[in-house]
């Protein structure tokens, strides 16, 4: 451009052939709604009506007060183990082994939390148990996280590796130490109905919502608004840049790993002290890998998480009453998933490829 | 514990050793190879899954044992060949595309089984067994290593077969150089993209082969999920062992002899959960990454998509 004064004549303007789409049209919902018309055929082709299942699924997920209230709670993990992984994916790292770190975090307000209520008032109890949570869900973080930094191993193995690891030994802690001898399942003790969250006043939510809600707003505004935050996108960014600019080192990689670890035990006590109350020797939902396709969909934004989140938890509740009721096994779910990833990924392809050209 | 240490004890603990290794050395290899032309594959666990299943579903409708471990190979080359599409010819996310995979193929199989055997689980014959005369009269050694479904043996040989092609054939240099200096490849005018594809086909292939032998011949049954972390073993075996085949033979079968034991534990009825148990082989895969980790050594571009004229 020779133009000094930096205005472009008319001229040169590109033409406006083209009514503008809005990005998320083409690289989010795009994926979703041919990931939703490659599941129907899957459904199709095992003899299950795809229409009829989605239609099913609405009305259990979203349209009645109870399947509508249970898809708000079911949010609440997924919430902010988004937010875990959108502070580790913005930064270039891939903390996958989230599902260990709310196992743990789960496990130990569980093991906590009967107890602690005895011993305190309510608030500073559950609060605690909450943090104690996100503390195991760091600890169970560390050991990728100090092989990345110390010796550039790949944290995504080591991590799937602590969540494998995490899946047993929570099971046999409960059998072996932490079990409730009234219960005839292996379980931890139940924390009494009044005793967890209360209530958002009308519903059957607990106040878990606002707080995860508050976790994905307040980790939205740290990646975007300050100087850690735009420390963790540089690194995400440009590794190299963030080393020249002197803080790309292994502190930095330890730090985004051990603060993804902590959200992602707090999803896991707050799942607990909210809605569970006990932790069962056999409880492993796997979120950890329905939250990753909702990260990258909402392209590391939190707002656009939010929407997501609840978009999947009514696929989930619904999907779940549909399991029964349709004969189609909650598998299906992740095969829904797998579509998202591939047709996200193809789109993020050919957008690079049409902004080349 | 007398019986523990007993003769047929060791032979069946040995025996289980091998059979649970050649999925974790086949994966491994084809990883390994996919990793040397720079292609990291995270799909490998669907890859087996699939392979499992199409094993299992051919050997089941007839096909044999060959039959079945054929289409085995073929489904986890054509998962492969997908990765090979999504991930090095155009160059999209390869954790992202390997992630996928292996969810679409968990889902998948676990879908194709509730639809077709989740009522009758049905069960494969045992795999027939050879035993080579005089060799395999060998106390405790003989029944492990020289009574078993000739694919064992065939299993335990590859890592020599890989071993050649990387040390005496153009195709195994063409491979590292793909990892290495794809730029250079470019400029000596062997296609980075064929390369590359070619060799996240095989690794496809091998994975595949592995699932297919866990479910023809090691287990005879197929259930969702099964492979267990499987893959993942492989990709850090394949990571630990480097470029050095012979290593993934070895690591393969210290692997191996973690889940033989955990069988061997479950069945010997001792006193603590399976759940202890189960997570040896994991825990021990993280001892190994602890300890030896600063030796994993990856090829320098790895993960990275080609594009000519791009540095």
């Amino acid at each position: 451009m020779s133009e000094a004064a930096g205005i472009t004549p008319v001229s040169r303007l590109p033409p406006r052939s083209r009514v503008p789409v809005p990005p998320f049209v083409g690289t989010t919902l795009v994926p979703i709604v041919l990931a939703l018309v490659a599941g129907g055929l899957v459904l199709a082709a095992i003899g299950t009506d795809p229409l009829a299942y989605y239609a099913y699924v609405l009305e259990r997920g979203l349209l009645r007060l109870r399947g509508l209230q249970a898809t708000l709670v079911h949010m609440i993990p997924l919430l902010i183990l988004g937010a875990a992984l959108i502070v580790s994916f913005r930064s270039g790292l891939w903390n996958l082994g989230i599902d260990g770190q709310y196992m743990l975090g789960m496990l130990t307000a569980g093991a906590l939390a009967p107890h602690l209520v005895q011993a305190m008032p309510l608030a500073p109890a559950l609060g605690l148990s909450a943090l104690a949570g996100g503390v195991a869900g760091t600890l169970w973080a560390l050991p990728p996280a100090w092989l990345r930094a110390r010796h550039g191993t790949n944290e995504v193995i080591s991590g799937l590796m602590m969540s494998l690891i995490a899946t047993s030994l929570v099971a046999a802690l409960v059998k072996l130490w932490l079990r409730d001898p009234a219960s005839l399942e292996p379980q931890t003790l139940t924390l009494a109905v009044g005793d967890r969250l209360p209530m958002i006043p009308g519903t059957d939510v607990n106040v878990g919502l606002v707080l995860a809600l508050l976790v994905v707003l307040g980790v939205h505004a740290m990646m975007t608004r300050t100087a850690a935050g735009l420390r963790f996108r540089v690194l995400g960014l440009n590794p190299a840049a963030a080393r020249h600019a002197g803080f790309g080192g292994p502190v930095l990689a330890m730090s985004v790993l051990c603060l993804s670890g902590f959200l992602g035990g707090l999803a896991g006590s707050v799942e607990l002290i909210g809605a569970l109350g006990k932790m069962q020797a056999s409880w492993n939902p796997a979120y950890g890998f329905a939250v990753v396709p909702l990260v990258f969909l909402s392209r590391f934004n939190g707002l656009a998480l939010i929407l997501l989140a609840f978009a999947f938890s009514v696929l989930e509740i619904g999907g779940a009453s549909a399991a029964t009721r349709l004969d189609v096994p909650q598998d299906f779910t992740l095969v829904l998933v797998g579509f998202v990833l591939i047709f996200l990924a193809l789109a993020e392809y050919l957008a690079q490829r049409r902004a080349e050209t | 514990m007398q019986s523990l240490l007993s003769q047929t004890f060791l032979a069946a603990l040995l025996t289980g050793t091998v059979v649970s290794a050649i999925p974790l050395i086949l994966a491994a290899l084809g990883e390994q190879f996919s990793e040397r032309a720079g292609v990291l594959n995270i799909g490998v666990e669907g890859m087996m899954l699939s392979g499992a299943y199409a094993g299992f579903a051919t050997t089941l409708a007839g096909g044999g044992i060959w039959g079945g471990l054929l289409a085995a190979l073929a489904c986890g080359a054509g998962l492969g060949a997908l990765m090979a599409l999504f991930c090095v010819r155009m160059g999209m996310n390869q954790i992202i595309v390997g992630i996928a995979l292996t969810l679409g193929a968990a889902g998948v199989t676990a879908l194709l089984h509730h639809a077709h055997f989740a009522r009758t689980y049905p069960r494969l014959d045992a795999a027939p067994r050879i035993a080579i005369p005089g060799l395999s009269g060998i106390p405790v050694l003989g029944q492990a290593l020289f009574h078993h479904h000739p694919v064992t043996w065939l299993g335990l040989l590859a890592p020599a077969l890989f071993a050649l092609i990387y040390r005496n054939s153009f195709l195994g240099l063409n491979l590292a150089a793909a990892g290495e200096r794809p730029d250079a490849l470019d400029a000596t005018g062997i296609g980075v993209v064929a390369t590359r594809s070619a060799a996240v086909i095989v690794g496809g292939a091998m994975a595949g082969l592995g699932g297919g032998y866990m479910a023809v011949i090691a287990s005879g049954i197929f259930v969702p999920h099964m492979t267990g972390g499987a893959g993942y073993i492989a990709i850090v075996l394949a990571m630990l062992a480097r470029s050095r085949p012979l290593s993934v033979l070895g690591g393969g079968l210290l692997f191996g002899m973690c889940l033989a034991v955990t069988t061997a534990l479950q069945v010997g009825g001792i006193a603590i959960p399976t759940d202890v148990i189960q997570m040896l082989p994991f825990v021990a895969v993280m001892a190994v990454l602890v300890l030896f980790g600063r030796h994993a050594r990856m090829p320098s571009a790895l993960g990275q998509p080609y594009r000519r004229g791009q540095r």
